[in-house]
Parts: C-alpha cells; structure tokens; sequence
C-alpha cells in the first residue's frame, strides 16, 4: 500500500497548491485574448505590459514602498528585537514584547483602518502627512513589516553567545561600539533575511495599502485588483508571472541565509 | 631581570602586604537567589589564585564582579587601590578569558587579538604588529589569517589567551580556561600558563571545578561553597589542613569520622568514636571536653601491614574488601571490625614485594599527627 500511497500524496498535495499558479503561468504565454481558450504560444501580453504606462507606474511605486519600508522595518525591528533580548527589566517591558508581535496576529483590515484614522487625524492636528500617498503606504508597511523582522532578529540574538558582546566590553569597546562591531555582524545573514521577507510581504500587501494610499499612488497590486473586477485580461497573467519570479527568488535567498545563519549559530 | 612573583615571595604570609586586588563584603543577588554572599578576598600582586568549586558555587559570579559585568549589591571591590564600583568593563585594568572562548566569528585569528589594542588608539600597524607577537608567543603565528571556525579547540584555546593577554592588563581573569580541552592537552597548558604567567608577571585569577588543576597551579585556593568562601590558603594547606569537613571531603579523598573530646594531655589528646574506639590526636587549645569533633585521614597517611606495628597508638583490625593496582600506588578498601569502611593506599617502593592482596586479614595504623581534627 505504502507503495503509491506516498508518492500520490505527495502529488495532490502539490497540485492543490501549485495547480492555479502553473496555470497562470501557463496562459500567461497564451496567444488568444480569452483568458480560458489555448490560441499557442506567444510573449504578446509581455510586450503590452512593458507599454501599459498604469502598471509600470504602480510596479515602480511597489518596488519604491516596498524598498524604504524594508530598510525602515529592519532598523525598527532589530532595535526592538535587541531591546528584548538584551535588557531583561525595564518598565513596559512586557507590554512591548506583546506590542512588537501584535502586527502578526492583528487582521489586517483592522491595521489598514486603524492606521487611516491616525494619519487622518494627525493631518487635521498636525498637518503632517498631508494627505496621504507613497509616505502614508511606507509608514502603514514598516509597522507590519518590522514585527517580522523582530521575530527573525529576536530569535538569533538568543541564540548568539552573549559572551562575545562581553568580550569586546573587556576589550576596551564602548556599549555602542560592541553593537556596530560584533552584534550587528553576527546577525548580518539573518537582518538579510529579514529585509528580503519584509520586501516581499511590502510588495504582497493590498489590504493595508488600500487603505491608507491616496490619488497618484496606488500599488501594483491595487492596480490588479481594479483591472481583474473589470474582467481578467492576459496582460495581468503575464505580470503575475513575473511578480512570482521575483518572489520565489527572494523567497530562496531569505531561506538560504536563514538556513546558514542557524547553522553558525550552532557551532 | 624577572618581576619577582608572588610564588617565591608569598606576600600573604607577611603582615601588612598591600593586597593587589581587594574584596570586602561582596554580596550578589539574582532576585531571592544569593550567589556571593559577603565575600572578603584580598589577592596580591603577580599570583595565580584559583577560585574552586562545584558549578553554581558562585565563583563565576564573583569573577564576573571583578569584570565588572555584574555589579555587587553590596560591598566593594578595589583593584589596584581604586574603587571600581563606578568603572564599566571596558575601562578596567582586567582582561578575561572567556569559558567559551567567544572569539569573535567574523574577524580572523589576527584581528580578534588585535581588536583590544585598536580599541586603546594604537595605530593598525603597530596593533598588528604586537597581535603578531602575541601569536607567536602561543605558536599560531601560521593561523594568524584563518577564522576561528577553522581551528581546533586547542588553537582556539590560545587564540582567547592571546586576545586576554595582549593588552598587558594587570589582572587576567580566567573561567575555566582548559574546561574544553582534553587530558593530555589541558596537562601541557597548565605549565604553559604558569610559564607564561611567570614571565609577564601579571596577576591570574582562575577559576575551576577541577580541583587537580587548582592544585598544580595556584599559588593560592580560595574554596566556594553555597556563595561563601569556605577556607583560603595555599595548595598544601587546603590538602593537608582543611578547616571544615566540606574543603577536606571535596579536595582529594578522605576518611571521616566522628567523635568526642574525651581528655587532654599536654602532647596528647583522646577522642572516643563510635567507630573507631579511642583514636589518639595531637592535642588542640580551643577544644573542650565533650565538644563533638570530625576526623579527617587521608589515605596515603595509613599504614598497611599484616602484623600489627609495635608501638602503634592507633590501629586497627580490618580485611581487604578491594584492592586496586595503579602502577605507582595500591588503593585499597578495608572493611574494619566495627563496620567502617576506610580508603587507604601504598606507594609501591619495591618491585619484588610481596603485595597485600584482597580478602587479607591487615592491619591498619595511623599516627596521632596525621589525623586532622575538625569542629565543622
């Protein structure tokens, strides 16, 4: 029995997942202009996609959100994640470890809704940001995003010998200066991984960006979903496809780096 | 010349001496868990001092004080004559070897024992240069541009002794420095560190729960116990002259056994046993009559014969339970009359003895200086 009930398992539990994407993928290289109908192969919706002005605006305003809240939500969540490992009483300590976290389990509609009131109101007492854009998408992303990097950080500053930050104080280096020069090396692969996670998660995100982007800044994924409710056109497919390429690379750097990381942890 | 040092000179034999590094009421508490508790330890200049004792004793704590990586809760601790209460790690006159060795995994073998003097402001040439020196001091001046996961445990060993070192710090404070070595290795080090400690002169702090390696290279033992500094003294006397049943039991082996102030003599006095009947002691001035009071014989102390010694004081019947043949020495178990089992050994002097051997009726003999009395 075990025979072919391994291998069958194995096969559906991989169709179920990867089915719609291999479709996708497929009929992205479809030449009719029905989405359902095979007309043979043809790069036509790549070629169309490099002249679509609307999506290459959107994929350059992704790439930019997703590139400067990366960098923002791994220096947020590494100075989190190092509060927490490294300083064990501190007043709100326990209601930061909880705080850090929250944006994992916390729906996303609530965070998209939420975030919008504050800039809402912060416009109306502050006036700043005025409106909302490419600033107020950057903010609402490093704030989900950098609760992923403090999970990934926190878990390698436990694992790293406390012993080697100590040593560089007994050799004569100051708090901040043992930080840059032996802390912040050590767990370079895993901010790596973190970044690289953050980017993509930034670049994924319609729900939160929906909420708080204003006119002139809609994401890729926004622009997607306003054309896939007016009907699928292959040109999306095409874009997909490339989304998933990108992702899936990103996806395997993250893991290498991670992987190797764990393993000079444990040496 | 050589810095005279402190093994020739036993400065804390003298009244007096200015201590080097001193200790007063060091107290440390982890929540309600005291792990040094009122701790007073003065250490002179030039000594290697090992603090000995089982793992949670305290005595990482205390080190970890004389870092400054813990602050006391109470008391002080001067180095130097300056108070260090206020003084953060990197400004201490105390470099530290770390158990781990915690070599820094992305700097080679040159840069980790260069990186201390770069911190002090030394230009990088003269840095590397004196890292260089200091490799080669511990002959690894060909591993100078590996990493460290590329070593074996032994060259990381004096990588983290090179590091500890090159600052030419007053105090050098070792955790377990050979924890992680194997026998024969962790032999070899030993003399290397007492030579290297010799010719630099700087003061060693050891700590270990080997109580072999205390032996072969302190000047002085301090023992732990429960966060407290049980007794101080140099390697003999901690062996020969234990002042509790704790640093007697955990220094080498002993036989203990109890008993009570009988009556005292001048050159003499008489114990009586449940045990081992009357036993004859040196007499001793602060002990009373009745007082109850501990034996403590160390092995090599009894006599083995098979006729009983004349003229012996204390002796006693017993048979041979076991009998172990090390080369240079026969351990022995020897069940006596009234139930006591006692761990003796003999040196082997001939060759062609004749050797006692299990299940032999023999007698065993002691003389009243070789019992050490103990009232704790």
């Amino acid at each position: 029995m075990r025979g072919w009930f391994l291998p069958m398992a194995v096969a559906l539990g991989f169709i179920f997942l990867y089915a719609p994407i291999v479709s996708l993928v497929v009929f992205s290289f479809n030449e009719s202009r029905l989405v359902t109908v095979w007309g043979g192969f043809s790069t036509r919706w790549y070629g169309e996609l490099l002249r679509d002005r609307q999506i290459l605006g959107s994929a350059w305003v992704s790439l930019q959100v997703a590139f400067w809240s990366a960098n923002l939500a791994v220096i947020v969540g590494t100075l989190g994640a190092f509060v927490l490992t490294r300083f064990n009483r501190f007043t709100g300590r326990l209601l930061l470890t909880g705080m850090i976290t929250a944006p994992l389990v916390m729906p996303e509609v609530i965070t998209g809704l939420s975030l919008l009131l504050l800039f809402v109101s912060m416009e109306l007492t502050l006036g700043w940001p005025a409106g909302r854009g490419l600033t107020t998408i950057v903010i609402a992303h490093t704030t989900f995003c950098a609760a992923f990097v403090a999970v990934i950080a926190q878990s390698r500053l436990r694992q790293m010998d406390e012993s080697l930050e100590e040593a560089a104080r007994d050799l004569g280096a100051g708090p901040v200066r043992v930080f840059f020069d032996i802390t912040l090396p050590v767990i370079t692969p895993a901010l790596v991984a973190g970044w690289l996670l953050a980017f993509t998660l930034s670049l994924d995100d319609l729900v939160i960006a929906s909420f708080v982007s204003g006119p002139g800044a809609s994401t890729l994924p926004m622009v997607i979903f306003s054309k896939v409710r007016l009907g699928v056109s292959p040109d999306v497919n095409a874009l997909a496809t490339i989304i998933i390429g990108f992702v899936l690379i990103a996806v395997l750097i993250a893991g290498w780096l991670m992987r190797r990381a764990l393993r000079r942890g444990f040496q | 010349m050589q810095p005279a040092i402190a093994a020739d000179t036993k400065p804390w034999r003298s009244e007096g001496a200015e201590p080097f590094i001193s200790v007063r009421g060091a107290t440390k508490r982890f929540g309600d868990f005291t792990a040094v508790s009122d701790v007073d330890l003065d250490i002179y200049k030039g000594e290697l001092f090992c603090l000995l004792g089982e793992s949670g004793c305290g005595k990482s704590t205390l080190l970890r004080m004389l870092a400054g990586f813990e602050s006391p809760t109470q008391g002080s601790i001067r180095i130097d004559g300056e108070d260090m209460a206020q003084v953060p790690p990197d400004r201490r006159p105390t470099n530290m070897m770390f158990q781990s060795y915690a070599l820094f995994p992305h700097m080679t073998v040159e840069k980790n024992v260069a990186y201390g003097l770069l911190r002090e402001g030394l230009k990088k040439s003269e840095a590397f240069a004196r890292a260089g020196e200091m490799l080669r001091m511990v002959k690894l001046e060909k591993q100078a541009k590996r990493k460290p996961d590329q070593l074996s445990g032994g060259q990381r060993q004096r990588v983290a002794l090179a590091r500890s070192l090159v600052k030419r710090p007053k105090l050098l404070l070792l955790d377990e420095p050979l924890g992680a070595l194997d026998k024969k290795l962790r032999e070899e080090t030993q003399f290397e560190l007492i030579k290297i400690q010799e010719t630099l002169g700087v003061t060693f702090i050891v700590v270990t729960h080997d109580q072999d390696e205390a032996m072969t290279l302190a000047t002085r033992i301090g023992v732990m116990k429960d966060g407290i500094i049980e007794q101080i003294g140099e390697p003999r006397e901690i062996y020969e002259t234990p002042n509790s049943r704790f640093v007697a039991d955990f220094i080498g082996t002993v036989n203990l056994f109890e008993g009570k102030v009988d009556a005292a003599a001048p050159d003499m006095m008489r114990l009586t046993t449940p045990d081992l009947g009357d036993v004859m002691v040196p007499p001793q001035p602060d002990l009373t009559r009745g007082q109850q009071v501990w034996g403590a014989v160390r092995p090599e102390r009894f006599a083995i014969t098979r006729e009983r010694p004349e003229g012996a004081v204390n002796a006693w019947r017993g048979h041979v339970e076991e009998m172990g043949y090390i080369g240079h020495l026969s351990q022995y178990r020897v069940r006596l009359e009234s139930g006591m089992l006692i761990r003796a050994s003999q040196s082997n002097r001939l060759r062609d003895e004749d050797p006692i051997s299990w299940d032999e009726q023999v007698w065993l003999s002691l003389a009243p200086r070789a019992i050490r009395v103990l009232t704790r």
